[in-house]
């Protein structure tokens, strides 16, 4: 029940925005995240946004490749 | 190896191989426990567990909010179901978990009005249509779910009928409560991560301090469930354990302050009841006095006797003590389409899960 997917905000009209999936286009409340901006990426749960998803930050499992950890060879 | 579940193999396999690398330095088995019914899903869609080590064991835990709500609550809920004048609105999954008497969908085959809503904000257009009754609102999840009602409640009260039968579970005491119970051995916690949106890293940190494990934030991603895995047994190998947020795309360390202000402007915490896990502390929330009006639990008059499904042992498969097989009801009296227990109901639950995903794939012992 705390699944969240990621919506682009396409429209914002004071805490409500329209956001975007995959050509759906929902109406969520930006009340719990009020520094969304039109453009960025949100994750939604049940209509509300709750996190701005950073896509410019490398996800954790490329850091971890980028071998900062000792590399196992065997 | 089977990888076809994967978007990037290369990465998949990689990471599967350091998991084999570190569990082989590691001389016992190792339990490890997600909290969060998309993991659970995740896992065992993905096949996850066939690639793991001998000695990893991967189990759920209470993180699936249909699952941990406790038959009691229900029993209330079809109470309510029943009252003339009463609509009742609640998330898809509630709707066919048995209680004492039912499940809601009987109720419904019975004349009772149940809807089933998306979003809490689909209560206020509910409360509007619906003027002349009541509607009473199954409120159910963790501190991803609880913000954005305590959000629609601020809004609620223009409309006037629209009321709450509070049942929100807070993650972090269930997880102290789980690692303080004598028969649960675990050695390493996927924690949730859309929770974590909320809350943040900080109240996990128990999990290392006091009860010395490694706890990792992950995403929900097969891979991101791999990275994690990857992630606890180095730690553990090292002797190093600390809860690491793995899903920082997502997650801030602080959390979403301004979610859970609207969170606690509207509700507070109080003891709460799990199914399994019994009653803990300050596990709860309810709502603050000034809410208190639009609390449903007190049109409930009738005292109704508990009656939890007999020989369901969702109890202990939420303990991470009963992998879903072992019970004896499993796939032959309990099964998605007649199901006994929430466990098998809940399309995160731990029993569908393995119903849907592993019985073929030689998960039947
Ligand atoms: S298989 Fe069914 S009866 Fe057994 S624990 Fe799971 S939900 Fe309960």
């Amino acid at each position: 029940m705390c699944l969240a997917v990621p919506m682009r905000v396409v429209d914002i009209n004071g805490s409500l925005a329209l956001a975007e999936l995959g050509g759906v286009r929902r109406e969520i409340s930006l009340e719990l995240l009020p520094e969304a901006r039109v453009g960025d990426h949100v994750i939604v749960h049940a209509g509300f946004a709750i996190s701005r998803l950073e896509r410019e930050e490398a996800s954790a499992i490329m850091e971890l490749l980028r071998g900062e950890s000792p590399a196992p060879v065997s | 190896m089977n990888m076809d579940g994967f978007q990037d193999q290369t990465i998949a396999r990689d990471l599967v191989q350091r998991i084999h690398f570190w569990a082989r330095r590691i001389p016992r088995k190792v339990t490890i426990m997600e909290v969060c019914g998309t993991h659970t899903n995740s896992i065992s869609g993905a096949g996850l567990r066939g690639l793991m080590p001998e000695n990893v064991r991967l189990v759920s835990g209470p993180g699936c909010p249909v699952c941990v709500t406790p038959t009691s609550f229900l029993d209330m809920a079809i109470s309510l179901a029943r009252m003339p004048g009463v609509t009742i609105a609640t998330f898809g999954d509630l709707v066919r978990v048995p209680s004492s008497k039912g499940s809601l969908e009987e109720a419904m085959a019975d004349g009772c009005d149940v809807r089933v809503i998306y979003s809490p904000r689909d209560l206020l257009a509910l409360g509007k249509e619906l003027r002349g009754r009541r509607v009473v609102f199954l409120a159910i999840g963790f501190e991803t779910t609880a913000p954005g009602v305590a959000a629609t409640i601020l809004e609620s009260e223009k409309v006037g009928n629209i009321l709450f039968l509070v049942g929100h579970k807070l993650i972090p005491p269930a997880i102290e409560a789980l690692l303080s119970a004598e028969e649960v051995n675990l050695d390493g916690l996927i924690l949730p991560g859309h929770v974590s949106a909320i809350i943040g890293q900080e109240p996990y940190g128990f999990v290392s301090e006091r009860f010395g494990i490694p706890g990792v934030i992950a995403g929900f991603t097969p891979l991101d469930v791999l990275a994690a895995i990857a992630e606890i047994l180095q730690q553990l190998v090292f002797g190093s354990p600390k809860v690491v947020n793995n899903y920082g795309r997502v997650v801030r360390p602080e959390g979403n302050p301004r979610a859970r202000e609207v969170m606690a402007s509207v509700f507070e915490p109080c003891d709460g009841v799990w199914r399994g896990l019994g009653e803990i502390r300050g596990s709860g929330l309810r709502l603050r006095p000034p809410w208190r009006d639009l609390d449903a639990s007190r049109l409930v008059t009738e005292v109704v006797e508990t009656v939890e499904p007999k020989g369901c042992r969702c109890g202990d498969v939420l303990k991470g003590l009963l992998d879903p097989p072992e019970c004896p009801l499993f796939g032959l009296h309990c099964t998605p389409e007649g199901p006994r227990g929430p466990c098998m109901v809940s399309s995160e639950g731990a029993c569908g899960a393995w119903y849907r995903n592993e019985r073929i794939r030689g998960g039947l012992k």
